[in-house]
């Protein structure tokens, strides 16, 4: 994945309006979190193929980290701290979040077909 | 005792390098086959490589090589179980032990390590222990092998008592960094903890530090 650049990645989005589509979307600190620090607490989420459909979509950032806000029939898709992209299999729009170490902590990708297993 | 055969059962591509590399190195020294039942491709994990080279898309197929080549530096036998990542604690656990007991009565190992459950931190390991154990518990009560079970929780001494078998695995710690070093996407974000907590710019001596001892409890089935 490289930085973020934001009016190639706002490009993809707004190609995606209006069409169906699958994301995997996910936050995560690590299994580990509070067995390598006992003040800190494991929590994580993900969704993985959930099948919408955005009529609005934005990306917005200061140039270093991204939120993207997705706007769907009865609610909103939103992710916050995204830093990298990709076009993954030259189709699938990967972003993601990393932290200093390179470890992963926030992702959202949107793709036209179901995401691998 | 010489053992005849040794399965391997842990949740993720790395639990075998950090965990029982130094163990099965000694076995496979003494000629005694070891083959690895690895639950999952690890898929979910949040170490990309640093700097990060893998995504979330790409991550399973990159660890599966990495898996292969570390079973490989360990020269062990390896069967991808096929589940995934932080799920194994969903599925049910009565058909993953009978899968593993089906191996198991396959392959009729002497010694089985694997997760010692409820001690293990992570969901996966637990789970993954939990069924290996069942599967053990099913098989007729003559025909069981022993089983090791790996505690590494925090509070694991104070509850169970000292670990009924301890290796010293330094002797083989080249070959155990070799294996860990074959998970290019995991060793150094894993290992970097390691440095933080023994406060050495040698990597490979803060790794010694915390992975030179292999310890396990012998389980008791109560039957």
């Amino acid at each position: 994945m490289t930085p973020i650049e934001s009016e190639k990645v706002q490009q993809l989005l707004e190609m995606l309006i209006g069409k169906d589509v699958y994301i995997h979307l996910e936050t995560t600190n690590g299994a580990y979190a509070s067995h390598l620090n006992e003040k800190a607490y494991n929590v994580g989420a993900y969704i993985r193929n959930a099948k919408v459909n955005f009529s609005q979509a934005k990306i917005i950032g200061n140039g270093n980290s991204f939120r993207v806000g997705l706007k769907i029939d009865w609610g909103w898709i939103y992710a916050e701290g995204l830093t990298d992209w990709t076009l993954h299999n030259e189709s699938q729009l990967l972003l993601a979040g990393h932290d200093r170490e390179g470890r992963l902590m926030v992702a959202l990708h949107i793709s036209e077909t179901p995401l691998g297993e | 005792m010489m053992e005849k055969h040794v399965v391997v059962i842990y949740p993720h591509p790395d639990d075998e390098s950090f965990g029982a590399a130094g163990t099965i190195i000694n076995y496979r020294e003494q000629g005694v086959p070891v083959t690895y039942l690895c639950g999952t491709l690890g898929e979910m994990g949040r170490n990309m490589g640093a700097p990060p080279f893998a995504n979330r898309e790409t991550l399973s197929k990159i660890r599966k090589k990495e898996l292969v080549d570390a079973c490989s530096e360990l020269d062990v036998d390896l069967r991808m179980l096929g589940y995934r990542d932080k799920t194994l604690e969903f599925e049910d656990r009565r058909g993953v032990a009978e899968l593993l007991k089906g191996i198991l009565e396959e392959i009729r190992p002497s010694l089985v390590i694997t997760h010692y459950p409820d001690y293990a931190v992570h969901p996966d390991h637990d789970a993954m222990g939990a069924a290996a154990i069942e599967a053990v518990r099913m098989m007729d009560p003559k025909s069981r092998p022993t089983v090791w079970a790996q505690a590494i929780s925090n509070d694991h001494l104070e509850e169970l008592g000292r670990p009924d078998i301890v290796n010293d695995v330094r002797p083989f710690f080249d070959k155990k960094m070799n294996a860990i070093l074959c998970h290019k996407s995991q060793a150094s974000g894993i290992l970097g903890q390691f440095q933080e907590n023994w406060a050495t710019d040698d990597m490979k001596e803060a790794a010694k530090k915390q992975l030179g001892k292999e310890a396990f409890y012998i389980w008791h089935f109560r039957e």
